[in-house]
């Protein structure tokens, strides 16, 4: 019964051209706490790709500097470069509901709505989030999580090895 | 034309004229410091140079005064700060617009040998002054076309192709895959057109920098289909200089060769009878430095 429920619920989306789903999308991002000499807090892209064929399904999140006197932060966001060459690029910075401020060393909870941005007009299926970060002066790492749009799910998480911590993802 | 840029003109000839007598392993280089670059206030500053061991200036700069850039929109754009040292020269490119720009150096130059009056005569220059100074219809003519093509791309934003159109002239490079957008281990796919018919059968080297760290060159050969198209995939990222050569009929080498007259005609030093040219022929050479990224 459960699950022609949701079958209809897919039917209904696909013939309305986007999914009803209001499920919102649960991350939480480990900024790792580094000792180094110079320390700057990372760029961080956070973003969508279709698993099939590595394409961007959509950009969540943006941190960086915008508030840079001197450039706005855009010189820098190239080096998210997996992210700039698939969505960065595309797109006008600052991004309304996208763009914000670098973040803290520490564990970064963020709730994106279902309703709004790139998840509104995102089809059920599976996908990656992808969490890209850059550090000036330091490296950059990307850590892709897979998710099931489109029903609840249990939280997965993947973990970087330098410039990340734990990425846990799940569909609310 | 002014006497100082005709002065440039012959200079860049000469250059050009130069650069395929010299020893083979003097290579020609636009080097960006970056192919890719994001915002509005952005530059990108560039070293030229002819060099044996890529990149490394050893050898001698390249001389900045023939330098063009094409910015995305196809317009001609402008170096800035221009310097030339010892073993290279530096220059930058203001990057006002979103897209793809093309920074350059092309030559376009013309031996020719002809009869006039029972006298041998003889012409090397421009593809320009070939037009006016040797007479149409000409007996006996026979030409030596040579040309010569040394490019690099760099991107701001978004990539665009409205700078990478073909002039029809010599061997060139059609993007098919944006030439900012190779990227390590990915198949990425150019196309290579001759005085702009596709050039088949071509056969396309990639050499990677940091030659001085790697026990081999390292280099990459593939071949170009009948359409002019090659599909490669460039194992590393780094930076990789690409070159092509076509030749074919005569060179102009050997007796009777380029040694004969200076750049606009005879004038050289006295060395016995003006030889004619064996025959025809045509050499063109197409080179660039592309990035292929970390993916």
């Amino acid at each position: 019964m459960k699950r022609s429920i949701s079958l209809l619920t897919f039917a209904g989306a696909a013939v309305a051209g986007a999914p009803a789903l209001a499920a919102d999308l649960n991350v939480t991002v480990e900024i790792p706490k580094l000792t180094v000499a110079e320390y700057h807090k990372p760029y961080v892209a956070i973003w969508i790709e279709n698993p099939a064929d590595s394409t961007a399904a959509g950009t969540l999140a943006v941190w960086y500097d915008a508030g840079n006197k001197e450039d706005h932060g855009a010189k820098w966001l190239k080096d998210m470069r997996q992210w700039w060459r698939k969505a960065g690029r595309e797109m006008t910075f600052p991004a309304d509901g996208i763009s914000g401020a670098t973040r803290a060393p520490g564990p970064q909870k963020l709730v994106f709505a279902g309703s709004k941005g790139a998840l509104k007009a995102l089809k059920p299926g599976q996908y990656n989030l992808v969490v890209e970060a850059a550090r000036e002066v330091g490296g950059h790492e990307a850590v892709r999580v897979p998710f099931s749009w489109g029903k609840p799910g249990k939280p997965a998480s993947a973990k970087g090895a330098a410039e990340l911590g734990a990425v846990t993802v799940s569909v609310k | 034309m002014t006497f100082k840029t005709r002065l440039l003109a012959v200079a860049a000839v000469g250059v050009a004229l130069a650069l395929p007598l010299a020893a083979e392993a003097h290579r020609g280089w636009l080097l960006p410091a970056f192919t890719t670059l994001s915002g509005d206030g952005s530059w990108v500053t560039v070293d030229a140079a002819i060099s044996n061991e890529l990149f490394y200036p050893d050898h001698r700069p390249m001389r900045t005064e023939g330098v063009q850039v094409l910015g995305p929109d196809g317009a001609a754009d402008k170096i800035q700060n221009a310097s030339t040292g010892q073993y290279r020269s530096t220059f930058d490119v203001q990057l006002t617009k979103p897209g793809t720009y093309k920074i350059f150096t092309a030559s376009n130059s013309v031996m020719a040998s002809w009869t006039e009056n029972g006298e041998v005569k003889r012409f090397r220059g421009s593809a320009e002054d070939f037009a006016k100074q040797v007479p149409a219809g000409a007996a006996d003519l026979k030409t030596i076309r040579m040309a010569n093509r040394n490019e690099t791309f760099v991107t701001r934003d978004k990539p665009s192709a409205g700078a990478l159109a073909p002039t029809g002239k010599g061997l060139e490079l059609v993007p098919v895959t944006n030439p900012t957008d190779v990227v390590a281990a990915e198949p990425a796919t150019f196309k290579f057109v001759l005085d702009g018919k596709p050039a088949a059968d071509l056969e396309v080297t990639f050499i990677p920098g940091g030659a001085r760290w790697r026990a081999s060159p390292g280099e990459v050969k593939v071949k170009t289909g009948a359409d002019g198209a090659v599909k490669f995939t460039l194992p590393e990222a780094g930076m990789y200089w690409v070159n092509a050569t076509v030749r074919s009929g005569e060179t102009g080498r050997g007796p009777g060769g380029p040694g004969m007259g200076g750049p606009g005609g005879p004038g050289g030093a006295p060395q016995g009878p003006v030889q004619p040219l064996a025959g025809n022929g045509q050499s063109a050479s197409y080179t660039a430095v592309i990035e292929a990224q970390r993916p």
